[in-house]
């Protein structure tokens, strides 16, 4: 441990921190007592969270950024000329310990670039999480990546010590995917998502019968699509997650903007500003599949490939759909509430629980938490109701919402042109 | 205006119901004795606290309400809204008359109230799992000192003693003046006497901590400014997410 290894960290964490993912839920391990470290399930635990304002729960760190490949969207790609650097096992289990046993990190998230082939580097991340697990007694979180065409015994090996394993599927579309990234195709991507997903089924069914089977990738797996990279639309883009969230096991797809990285690369666009507000609709759009019932090919439908980066996912399908509104909140079914813009899962969940006990009026949702200046167009609770997008037109009810207020000058104020 | 005045406990809160039903009548305030009371007021009442009292009022409330919604009236009141008091009083009174459980009646102002201020008290008890910060000292314990809005350590104690079983570690509540110190075995309470710097600062001096404990700071600060992509720079996002009255004692930040 010298000031090599700070130079070392900083690169290795420099070239980490395109991946987005992040959580540290999903497992619950208790610390047998012996060892260090534990996971709490639920909701993981953030450590910290850095200037972009994205959350720090593991060590995100790749174990080299020398790579074979050449993805055109990627900052380590073989024909850039940045500085590289390699950490050695023994340096990756010192640094997740110490950092770990002071509470910096919920554990490590390892990645790699691909050197000499797939196999040699899996085994080499499969060997740190054996090194971890097994010679340090660590019970914290591991996120590992699964290298695209590693074979599935080393998947299998990586897997019995991972909480939680993740292959990237970076362009939503394979023909984008085979342009931008000629060494890779959907085969090698989709090939270790199965071995992981089947290895996850196949414990659970054993460990049915057999108490002691060791536990498989407990946490599931997660991918991630680069947004803005390539010339899909929102709606390949949903569709793909919506078809990804059907693998058993797949409990996260992570959306990242694309930061030009390689602005030299003529297949890529040229962005000044990563497409934040894109990329937060899409996150939007993925928590509407999740949480509250919506399909993908409602969220983003033919006439309407692409997300309105004016208004959210789930205003802009209730304008679309005037039809369902307005909705009774004390009648209308749990499932048609959440569908209301302006309510939330916790606040539908309150409204059906407190409908039991007496009629509610639009002072009870206010107090609830519901976001009246959105929900009020959408709903009736049997008081006179202001205009409702029933009476008048969603165009009414969109200008309404999306009205930019100007700040400081009152429409009272009486002002004199004085050029 | 009826006015009861209590000495800030919990018990002392029960108590102050079953008065309310002895007496037959509804406290417009509940206050604590140091506070100042209001100008004009017809009632005036003290109350004992009487664990007897409480436990009966305890005791009907559990038949009442789920153990969930037990926990968490238990919870908010450890926030430090002043008025909290009188509406866990009035949550309680409510509770233990009614015949079917109303914890789920949020359109009753006092059953947010206590789902509120139970959700602020335990983003608080999260935080501290978050924000602590352990600096390895010399004999091989590990420090760290936290200033947390309201008195959340002991939820947080159970955790980091599952979690570092076999380190030595005290965790130093500066606000309130005690902390927890796990040996290996169980965590104890404990307060600081003496008044070195590290106990104003909550940093070790260089004399006191692990010769190692430097290297690893400056690593954690390297990686955790290495980590953030300066293109998509949020620093609101950043102090929404880790409020600054943290950055104190965060390793990070300084």
């Amino acid at each position: 441990m010298t000031e090599a290894t700070l130079e070392k960290l900083k690169i290795l964490a420099a070239a980490a921190k395109y991946d987005v993912s992040c959580s540290s839920s999903g497992t619950v391990r208790r610390n047998d007592g012996k060892g260090v470290g534990n996971t709490v399930g639920g909701i993981g635990i953030c450590h910290s969270f850095a200037a972009d304002g994205r959350c720090i729960s593991l060590l995100k760190i790749m174990l080299t950024n020398y790579c074979m490949y050449d993805c055109a969207y990627c900052i380590n790609r073989r024909s850039n000329d940045i500085p590289r650097a390699t950490l050695s096992v023994s340096e990756v289990v010192d640094i997740t310990m110490e950092f770990y046993r002071r509470n910096y990190i919920e554990g490590l998230f390892l990645s790699s670039g691909v050197v000499r082939n797939p196999d040699y580097t899996m085994e080499r991340i499969a060997r740190i999480a054996k090194d971890l697990r097994l010679v340090h007694r660590f019970n914290g979180y591991i996120h590992l990546k699964s290298i695209p065409g590693a074979s599935r015994e080393l998947v299998n090996e990586a897997g019995r010590y991972a909480d939680r394993m993740s292959v990237n599927i970076e362009i939503p579309s394979e023909q984008s995917l085979i342009y931008l990234a000629p060494d890779k195709d959907y085969k090698s991507i989709y090939k270790p998502m199965g071995y992981i997903s089947q290895g996850v089924l196949q414990t659970q069914e054993d460990r049915k019968s057999m108490r002691h089977v060791p536990r498989f990738v407990p946490a599931g797996q997660s991918t991630q699509m680069i947004v803005g990279a390539s010339a899909d639309t929102d709606r390949d883009i949903l569709l793909t997650t919506s078809s990804l969230y059907r693998i058993p096991t797949m409990r996260r797809v992570y959306y990242s903007g694309y930061v030009s990285v390689n602005t030299y690369d003529s297949r890529l666009p040229a962005l000044k500003q990563p497409p934040l507000v894109r990329e937060n609709r899409l996150y939007q759009a993925d928590w509407l599949m999740r949480f509250y019932q919506f399909r993908a090919e409602e969220i983003a439908d033919e006439s309407n490939p692409n997300l309105d980066l004016e208004v959210d996912p789930k205003l802009g399908w209730a304008l679309r759909h005037p039809e369902f509104f307005p909705v009774d909140v004390n009648r209308a079914s749990y499932e048609m509430i959440l569908r209301v813009p302006g309510i939330g899962v916790k606040s539908a969940a309150l409204i059906v629980n407190a409908r039991r006990f007496r009629h509610l009026n639009s002072s009870h949702l206010s107090k609830i938490g519901v976001a009246m200046k959105r929900a009020k167009y959408f709903i009736t609770c049997g008081e006179l109701a202001v205009v409702s997008i029933a009476d008048s037109s969603p165009e009414f009810v969109r200008c309404q919402l999306t009205a930019r207020k100007d700040k400081g000058v009152s429409h009272l104020q009486l002002s004199f042109d004085f050029t | 205006m009826i006015v009861y005045r209590f000495d800030g406990t919990f018990d002392g809160m029960l108590t102050a119901v079953f008065d309310s039903f002895v007496r037959k009548e509804c406290p417009d305030v509940l206050c604590l004795f140091s506070d100042a009371l209001p100008l004009f007021y017809d009632v005036l009442h003290d109350v004992v606290t009487d664990e007897s009292k409480s436990g009966r009022v305890w005791r009907k409330l559990c038949r009442m309400v789920s153990r969930g919604a037990q926990s968490a009236l238990t919870r908010a009141f450890l926030t430090d809204r002043a008025d909290f008091p009188l509406s866990a009083m009035r949550f309680v009174s409510r509770a233990v008359v009614s015949g079917e459980s109303i914890e789920g009646d949020f359109s009753d102002q006092n059953v947010l109230v206590v789902l509120k201020e139970c959700r602020r008290v335990t983003g608080e008890a999260h935080r501290l799992l978050q924000f602590v910060r352990f600096q390895k000292a010399v004999d091989g314990t590990y420090f760290s000192m936290i200033e947390p809005l309201f008195d959340v350590l002991p939820f947080a104690v159970t955790h980091f003693v599952d979690r570092f079983a076999d380190q030595h570690f005290i965790i130093y509540d500066r606000a309130r003046n005690y902390g927890y110190h796990y040996d290996g075995t169980d965590a104890r309470r404990i307060v600081l006497e003496s008044s070195g710097e590290h106990l104003r600062t909550g940093r070790l001096t260089e004399d006191m901590s692990d010769p190692q404990e430097r290297l690893y700071q400056g690593l954690w600060k390297t990686y955790f400014n290495a980590t953030a992509i300066m293109e998509r720079a949020n620093p609101k996002k950043q102090r929404q997410d880790m409020p600054v009255r943290y950055w104190k004692y965060l390793t990070e930040m300084q």
